[in-house]
């Protein structure tokens, strides 16, 4: 049965709520990652069990099929998967960038601190001392610092893209399907992928590709579907329920006062909620977050052109580019804080001046990528996919 | 005239001997909330009201020892074994570390049965996670590891306390331990045993600007001051969870 592809929905206009959210998760993820961060109690993970990087791979699988989708239909599989792949590639470039500051940051403190008290943890910096194993297992992606495990999730997710886009976009269901029972197998048999010098990858790809595919998926006519269900008042009710709990939840966390009202059956049954595997109570987390949100924000919503927002959503649309330099400026950030040992003021401060050179450099790409548009016309037509395609 | 010389003398030492010797227990109080004592040490009151004694072993890893002249004085293990004998005079007090370092929990957990059969232990203090980490070990086979272990102990009829990892600044953009400190969290909440939670007070401690962790030294006197304050913490949370505090100690007598 050689059906003909759906048409993707209305094409035409780039959804700006991706760009919001997945730029608003740009900021959340760079704040997380400042060790110790006063700023980061603003962040979603604090107030439930999903956090920014739930967001962040949803709408990375959502543009990839919305932009990828139209390649391939319109182009044929050999180019998508080739857009698809060269894509991969520059985000490996990048992860291996990230590398090379992160291993400059090290051998700078391998040289310069020193503490008896900590003679166990400076073990940390053993690796320097075989560069040709730890740059080797890095450049496999095995060995992957701290706070450097979402690109090669990201990548592993884009290699193995053209395949899925391909039946994606003919049986969608069976796509979905089968990327739920790859996750389901994954939980039974512990598929994951080996990580250097021991254990797995922080974000088990045979998990986390659930999410992406889910957000590919809703891009290529499952939101439509969906909208049935995402209209019901008893799915918002049970939604904005379910955040509920999970705050209450989350309260038990930080003040230890509260654990007495946990039932210990309940705590047993749902702990631990395990980040590395997706918990499922961490994907329904970000399908009822999702879901209220939709409800809220509406496509159309005028909010998304008011000028407040408009930082969020340039960071959102170049979102390699800020996730990199994010994750570069908290390094940089934990830095200063290191050598002027720290304090809330000086956590807030770098926070802020992180965003704003953030939003500073998204502005600086976009009017760079805006003025390349104009002075190539071949390149006009795949404006959107520059858009986009640079961003899937 | 040699009068106020020799009493000028005489402050210029006191003053010398109170920096060189500054009184920890003002200084390093740690809050109730971060010591958590609800957790009954029945083996531990045992001992100390039946048999005037405790036995306690320490096993962990490079974290609970300390390098340089006389180290093991210095670390805690040393610092908890002095600080339970000022407080409950009377009562004798052994604590046996077996520390070697580069243990991982796995590692720990296989040696646990024979050190726990040599020491007969009322209490063992399992200090684990730091090496894991560094390792990279499965945060799944770390838990089954400390499992084993706790099993072990539970087995063999002593009381144990977890210690968590040290907060460690420095290395926290390169040393993820958050992962392992949350297991150590859900297994001690879960099979209903006591955590030290040793990053967390750490944590507390550098919030509170009482130590630097951030400094940059070659000297030891730091290192020291924060094991003698860990050593001393960790005496009042086995005091208050055995319910060992003075008065109780005086009607037993």
């Amino acid at each position: 049965m050689a059906m003909a592809p759906p048409p993707v929905s209305t094409a035409s206009e780039r959804d700006l709520r991706l760009d919001l959210f997945r730029g608003l998760a740009l900021w959340l993820i760079f704040l997380d990652h400042i060790p110790d961060n006063i700023v980061s109690w603003i962040t979603i993970r604090n107030y439930g069990f999903s956090d920014a990087t739930e967001i962040f791979i949803f709408i990375s699988g959502y543009t990839a099929a919305f932009v990828y989708g139209r390649t391939m239909r319109e182009r044929g599989f050999v180019l998508a998967s080739a857009r698809i792949l060269r894509r991969a590639w520059q985000i490996y470039v990048a992860h291996i960038f990230l590398f090379t500051i992160f291993m400059a940051e090290i051998a700078y403190v391998a040289s310069t601190f020193e503490n008896p008290l900590y003679a166990e943890e400076m073990k940390i910096l053993d690796f320097l001392k075989q560069p040709d194993v730890t740059i080797f297992q890095a450049l496999l992606l095995k060995f992957k610092p701290v706070n450097m495990d979402v690109l090669p999730l990201y990548i592993v997710l884009l290699l193995l893209f053209p395949p899925v886009l391909f039946v994606l976009l003919r049986h969608p269901n069976i796509a979905l399907g089968g990327s739920a029972l790859v996750y389901a197998l994954a939980w039974r048999l512990g598929w994951n992928l080996p990580a250097y010098p021991n254990g797995v990858w922080f974000f088990n790809p045979y998990a986390w590709q659930l999410l992406f595919v889910f957000g590919a998926w809703c891009a290529l006519g499952g939101a439509q579907k969906l909208g049935v269900v995402l209209r019901s008042r008893v799915v918002l009710v049970l939604a904005i329920a379910y955040l509920v709990f999970a705050f209450l939840v989350t309260l038990t966390w930080h003040f230890e006062s509260l654990d007495r009202f946990m039932p210990g059956w309940l705590a047993d049954w749902m702990y631990p909620i395990d980040k590395t595997d997706l918990d499922v109570l961490r994907f329904a987390h970000f399908l009822a977050l999702a879901a209220v949100t939709v409800r809220f924000v509406p496509r159309h919503w005028p909010g998304l052109k008011s000028p407040l927002l408009r930082p969020a959503i340039v960071c959102g649309q170049h979102s390699l580019e800020i996730f990199c330099l994010g994750v570069f400026l908290a390094f940089a950030g934990q830095f200063v804080i290191a050598e002027s040992s720290g304090g809330p003021v000086l956590q807030t401060a770098i926070s802020l001046i992180g965003i704003i050179l953030m939003v500073a450099t998204a502005y600086l790409v976009s009017w760079y990528k805006g003025i390349e548009a104009r002075s190539s016309p071949s390149r006009v037509k795949s404006r959107d996919a520059d858009l986009a395609g640079g961003e899937a | 005239m040699t009068f106020v010389l020799a009493l000028l003398a005489a402050i210029a030492f006191a003053g010398g001997a109170v920096a060189a010797e500054p009184p920890v227990a003002s200084s390093c109080d740690v809050p109730d909330r971060l010591l958590p004592t609800d957790e009954d040490l029945a083996h531990v009151g045992a001992d100390v009201k039946d048999r005037r004694r405790l036995a306690i072993t320490v096993v962990g890893s490079g974290s609970s020892a300390l390098a340089g002249p006389d180290g093991a004085r210095f670390a805690y293990p040393a610092q908890l074994e002095q600080s339970l004998r000022d407080r409950m005079p009377g009562i004798d007090v052994k604590v046996i570390a077996h520390v070697p370092s580069r243990q991982t929990t796995a590692d720990m957990a296989a040696a646990l049965p024979k050190i726990l059969a040599d020491d007969q232990p009322a209490l063992v203090i399992w200090q684990a996670g730091t090496v894991d980490a560094l390792r990279g070990v499965d945060p799944d086979d770390f838990r089954n590891s400390l499992d084993q272990g706790l099993d072990a102990i539970a087995t063999a009829g002593a009381n144990v306390i977890l210690m968590n990892m040290q907060y460690s600044p420095r290395t926290d953009s390169m040393l993820s331990v958050a992962p392992f400190a949350d297991v150590m969290h859900w297994v001690a909440e879960q099979r209903g045993i006591l955590l030290f939670d040793r990053l967390g007070i750490m944590h507390y401690w550098s919030d509170e600007g009482t130590f630097d962790l951030y400094a940059a030294t070659t000297g030891y006197a730091m290192a020291r001051r924060v094991h003698e304050c860990i050593g001393r913490a960790l005496a009042s949370q086995i005091i208050n969870a055995a319910h060992l505090d003075a008065a109780k100690m005086q009607t037993t007598r």
